[in-house]
């Protein structure tokens, strides 16, 4: 049984964009393509035109894991990317320390990443990511494994970042407000093989607050989508 | 409580080789077993005081054998591991030889190497390099698996290339395994040099052995043990120090 089948969709400048599904649908698979991590068998990626397929380096991304090397500090880690285009330590360093406020890590930065909480470390995780600094960013149910209050939490200080760094976000997640709350646009997936069930604009203004999860609109997107996926 | 746990796990193998040694200590002076068939541990730590003047230069022999074999077995299984690690027709084809040089017992290659190699220190420093190889190659090619594949595709997703791979991720996610693998080897070498000097030679703790056994001086047999057992101990500690060292993150995981 193929893993993805028939799945096509594109992404704005600067926009948010979900692919939202059941566990285990190929949402994953789908990133991993656009990576160029996994082989594509059909079918082709697009960057601003040109065929990107089976090609890495184009993409900033994040796992659904947050992956520090233990044996790294937390700058070291976030620096990774930039040591491998072949940055000194020094150099590298000195480009990410002026993003670890921004990423609520300050005064972390020396620490080994068992010694930060889940919530930090996701955000550790997404600096790395951030410090690829490609135009797109794919990350994959980033904050799927933390508690419910710091996923909140993370979820509002994602909504600011995102606006801060203005880059083209291909976010996955299977939690339904998650989508809805963060994004400009979702895909709603079907189960495995993933094909696209929906595409659901989310004309939800920004700057969004944070209580706008309780709003009769939010509500009624929420109930659209669900009634959907049953 | 875990505290009290650690105490513990310290406590009852300390005072479980303390009650065997006082057991032993006891039946040789009750004279349930005769002195000359097994000295007292007591006894046993006294000759050792006394013949250390003598068994110092051995001591040195048997310690440069080992630490020359060690050395060179670790260059050469690391370099192996990486081989294998990165070839998979060079891992299929060396594991099983691998397998099968562990299961030719070093009592009978010994003997074979002091006819090939002569008495000098060469035989000596073969068999602790065939000792000390596999345990360091096996644990190496195993931390070198060890890295999450998701890591790699992620390094391969930042256009890592094979050697950053290698530096940045591969080699220290491995270190834990090499260490524990270079821990064994560690032990072994001593030993290792220990039975290539039973094949005769003219200085080095097997060979003091076998004198002092034909002569049936088995205190003075039960000494050397002795010895082994603390050099051994000494070189697995000093190992244990330059893990401690060498990965500072390990130790502020078990604070
Ligand atoms: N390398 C692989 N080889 C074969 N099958 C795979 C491979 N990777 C994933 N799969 C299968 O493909 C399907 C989709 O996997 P994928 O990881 O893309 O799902 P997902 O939507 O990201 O799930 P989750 O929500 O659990 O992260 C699963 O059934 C999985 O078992
Ligand atoms: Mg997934």
């Amino acid at each position: 049984m193929p893993i993805v089948e028939d799945v096509s969709f594109y992404l704005h400048k600067n926009e948010f964009v979900t692919l939202l599904g059941p566990s285990g649908c190929g949402k994953s698979t789908i990133l991993n393509m656009i990576a160029g991590i996994v082989p594509v068998e059909e079918g082709k990626v697009y960057i601003d035109g040109r065929d990107c397929t089976g090609e890495v380096g184009n993409v900033s991304y994040m796992y659904q894991k947050d992956l520090l090397l233990p044996w790294k500090k937390v700058i070291d880690n976030t620096i990774l990317p930039l040591i491998i285009k072949g940055e000194t330590v020094g150099e590298a360093r000195k480009k990410a320390i002026p993003y670890l406020s921004l990423f609520g890590l300050e005064g972390f930065e020396y620490k080994y990443p068992f010694q930060l909480s889940g919530g930090m470390r996701q955000r550790a995780a997404l600096l790395r990511t951030y410090m690829f600094s490609k135009d797109i960013v794919l990350l994959d149910e980033p904050f799927a494994g933390l508690d419910a209050i710091t996923r909140y939490n993370m979820q509002s200080w994602l909504m600011q970042v995102a606006d801060k760094v203005k880059a083209t976000i291909l976010f996955v997640t299977h939690d339904i407000e998650e989508a809805i709350y963060l994004s400009d646009r979702i895909y709603v997936l079907t189960e495995r093989p993933a094909r696209i069930k929906e595409e659901v604009k989310i004309q939800l203004s920004r700057p969004r607050e944070r209580d706008i999860v309780t709003s009769t609109q939010f509500n009624r997107i929420k109930k659209h989508i669900l009634l959907n996926l049953s | 409580m875990k505290k009290w746990r650690s105490i513990g796990n310290k406590v009852i193998p300390l005072s479980f080789s303390t009650l065997l040694i006082v057991f032993w200590q006891l039946i040789v002076e009750r004279g349930v077993i005769a002195r000359y068939i097994l000295p007292s541990p007591w006894d046993v730590v006294l000759v050792c005081a006394r013949i250390l003047p003598e068994i110092k230069e051995h001591i040195y022999t048997t310690l440069q054998e080992a630490f020359t074999g060690l050395f060179v077995a670790i260059i050469l299984s690391v370099m192996m591991a990486i081989l294998m690690d990165n070839s998979p027709i060079i891992r299929e084809v060396v594991q099983p030889l691998l397998v099968v040089s562990q299961t030719v017992p070093v009592m009978i290659l010994a003997p074979l190497f002091a006819m090939w190699f002569g008495f000098g220190i060469l035989p000596k420093i073969m068999v602790v390099i065939l000792v000390c190889f596999f345990p360091i190659v096996v644990s190496l090619l195993e931390g070198l698996n060890s890295l999450d594949q998701d890591f790699l595709n992620l390094m391969k997703s930042m256009k890592a290339n094979r050697w950053q791979i290698f530096y940045l991720a591969k080699f220290p996610s491995s270190l834990n395994n090499f260490f524990s693998g270079l821990k064994i080897a560690a032990t072994y070498s001593i030993i290792g040099a220990v039975i290539g000097e039973w094949m005769g030679g003219k200085s080095g703790l097997g060979v003091y052995m076998t004198r002092v056994r034909q002569s049936f001086a088995l205190d003075k047999v039960f000494a050397t043990i002795l010895i082994i057992i603390v050099l051994s101990i000494i070189l697995f500690k000093i190992i244990e120090l330059i893990q401690f060292l060498v990965m500072p993150w390990r130790r502020a995981v078990s604070k």
